[in-house]
């Protein structure tokens, strides 16, 4: 019969009641929340690297290692992190289409992101105990 | 009822699809939009040379002034133009979605204006910053 040749129905039938993702809006609103506070990290951090441009070492240090520009440091350094794993999430999510590629690159992203802040933890800590 | 054959399968039928990129006439906000991801991916890979930078000053003075030359030779001094340039970018483009996200600058002329203003305001900045910078240092 020709009139059963064509099917109305559509891919909606394939997640009805299984539903939502159970993250809601937490991505959206962490990206903003963390794109606010990057607002000032970035002014302060460029104010940061312009007076430590043309420093010798000990100079350098003492700069970096003082209490007001450590704790700024840190603060911009995981805030980036945590804004830059969100956003590069979305990137790989959208251009990244086979799922075990993509499982692959979303976890992959986070421990990038998290070795990376670590690391500048670690020397910004280091340089500021004085070690 | 024996001839009524089975629902084909959602993905068998040919829907239309939407237009790609490459359909539509570049604009303003299109560009915009596409170089405040490319920026934002930027800087994620740019991180790795403020941690560099850190980490070598932690090291200690001969890894500091290995830095230091890698940094201040002609191409370390491209790299950093281009990441103060795309932290500029990403920084503005970002204001300017905290403006729609509060409901405002849908309008064409406030959009248009928007995305003009991103990118002169991030290249006037960036050059400006660095003047300051190379004076200083």
């Amino acid at each position: 019969m020709g009139q059963f040749d064509f099917s109305i129905r559509t891919p909606v039938k394939g997640v009805r009641g299984l539903g939502s993702a159970k993250s809601g809006t937490g991505h959206f609103w962490q990206q903003r929340l963390t794109a606010v506070a990057l607002v000032p990290l970035v002014l302060a951090f460029i104010a940061i690297v312009i007076c430590a441009s043309g420093r010798d070492y000990e100079a350098a240090r003492a700069l970096v290692g003082h209490p007001l520009t450590s704790i700024i440091l840190l603060l911009f350094v995981v805030t980036g992190a945590i804004h830059g794993r969100l956003g590069l999430q979305v990137v790989i999510e959208d251009y990244v289409h086979h799922e075990g590629c993509k499982v692959a690159a979303v976890i992959a992203n986070t421990l990038f992101t998290a070795a990376v802040a670590i690391a500048a933890i670690f020397a910004v800590l280091k340089i500021s105990f004085g070690v | 009822m024996a001839e009524a054959k089975a629902p084909t399968t959602p993905r068998a039928v040919a829907r239309p699809l939407s237009p790609h990129l490459q359909i539509y006439k570049l604009t303003w906000t299109m560009a915009m939009s596409v170089i405040h991801r490319a920026t934002g991916v930027a800087l994620y890979a740019g991180t790795l040379l403020l941690v560099y930078w850190l980490v070598s000053l932690a090291a200690g003075p001969d890894a500091f002034a290995t830095a230091q030359a890698v940094f201040g030779s002609a191409i370390g001094r491209f790299v950093l133009f281009g990441y103060t340039w795309a932290l500029l970018h990403h920084l503005a483009g970002g204001l300017r979605h905290f403006v729609w996200d509060l409901g405002y600058g849908y309008d064409l002329k406030t959009r248009m204006g928007m995305a003009r203003a991103t990118l002169i305001v991030s290249g006037i900045l960036t050059v400006v910053l660095w003047a300051i910078g190379l004076s200083v240092g």
